[in-house]
């Protein structure tokens, strides 16, 4: 049984979503973007990259709602989020439907 | 740049990054450790620069010696990278001459309060206006963990095997003793709160410090035994106090115990120069 009402404006109030971007080869495997992440959006890979660290993946990109924090943490300027346009949003999910 | 036609989140150009244009890219990778929290800090100084809206050619970097130091050499503003301890020395010059210049002097604990420690505390006497931004790390980093003005006690280094038995400089509290009208106190994790700080900061007058304590992994916490950079940040994390206006004689950081972080003063002073064009200039007949 669920005690809580929706939102008045949940139809309005659309949750962002934003897409990482990692520029692997400057990684040098701190973590400090995986675990202070608000979404747990990363994860550190079994890859290695050019200098021998283990650079993150972002393993559930569809929780990040482009907040900038991992931007703010990387000491290494290897981490950025950049916000998703909702119709770009849209014409992905349309392509998809497309190629299925 | 092709960003979003890409169907996967790896970037090989660097030059994509978008604080790319404030940062001197061509010498990334940086040497900091990996764990280290001076990058964080750099972001954040980077940020609040753009947020201050104030303009990136009005602005000067300079820095001593040490990992921090490193920063004039990275960022890509005009900057300076001055010999050991002189960072305030050049910049009270840069202050003199050019005033419509904001002088930042972004450098560590043994470079500002050991080694130029004099500077220190009469640039903040006279009131220089010069914005010093302090990366604490607790010991001497580059040159492999000497124990340094900021030691805490018992906390061992490569001068001290048996434990460092000095009293360390409590930065908030030597400056505001000293005549800093803006001290701050944050550590690399309070990132957001630290940006505000600096950009705050950025464009008053007068003789402001900014103290970040920051994660040194290779050094100071490996003798330490204190962990990884992460296990460091996550002890700022559950150890920290914000309370600002707090008194500075409490803000001691040992070992262990609480680390006191947030805005123990801001004040307004008349700065050197003010007081040179207002009582001096008339004297000897110059505008």
């Amino acid at each position: 049984m669920k005690l809580w009402r929706k939102p008045l404006d949940a139809d309005t109030v659309k949750v962002p979503r934003g897409r990482i971007y990692i520029i692997k080869d400057q990684c040098k495997g701190c973590g400090f973007c995986v675990q202070y992440c608000p979404r747990n959006v990363l994860e550190l890979s079994q890859e290695f990259n050019k200098k021998g660290y283990h650079p993150p993946v972002a393993a559930r990109e569809e929780d990040c709602v482009s907040c900038g924090l991992c931007e703010l943490i990387c000491p290494e300027f290897a981490i950025y989020a950049e916000l998703v346009e909702e119709e770009k949003q849209k014409d992905s999910q349309e392509t998809q439907k497309a190629e299925v | 740049m092709n960003r979003s036609a890409s169907s996967t989140t790896d970037v090989v150009d660097k030059q994509s990054h978008p604080m790319s244009d404030l940062l001197r890219m061509d010498r990334m990778p940086h040497i900091w450790c990996s764990g280290c929290g001076l990058g964080t800090t750099l972001t954040c100084f980077i940020m609040a620069v753009r947020e201050s809206g104030i303009d990136e050619k009005k602005i000067a970097v300079v820095s001593g010696i040490g990992c921090s130091g490193r920063v004039a050499g990275y960022i890509n503003l005009d900057s300076f990278h001055t010999t050991h301890g002189r960072a305030i020395p050049f910049a009270t010059g840069l202050a003199l001459a050019n005033p419509e210049l904001r002088v930042v002097v972004y450098s560590g604990d043994g470079d500002l309060v050991a080694i130029g420690g004099n500077h220190f505390i009469h640039a903040a006497r006279r009131n220089m206006d010069i914005l010093v931004i302090c990366v604490n790390n607790f010991n001497y980093g580059m040159t492999g963990g000497q124990a340094g003005p900021t030691t805490p006690v018992s906390a061992r280094a490569t001068t001290a095997p048996y434990g460092n038995y000095e009293y360390p400089f409590n930065i908030p509290y030597l400056s505001i003793a000293s005549g800093a009208t803006y001290v701050a106190r944050w550590t690399a994790l309070h990132m957001r709160r630290l940006k505000n700080s600096i950009a705050e900061a950025l464009p008053k007058k007068g003789f402001r410090v900014i103290e970040i304590i920051c994660p040194c992994p290779t050094a100071f916490a490996r003798r330490n035994r204190l962990g990884t950079g992460l296990d460091l940040m996550k002890y700022y994390h559950d150890n920290s106090i914000i309370k600002h206006g707090a008194d500075p004689r409490e803000a001691d950081i040992g070992m262990t115990g609480k680390i006191i972080v947030g805005k123990f003063l801001d004040i307004e002073r008349p700065t050197f120069r003010d007081f040179l064009v207002e009582n001096v200039w008339p004297k000897i007949g110059r505008k």
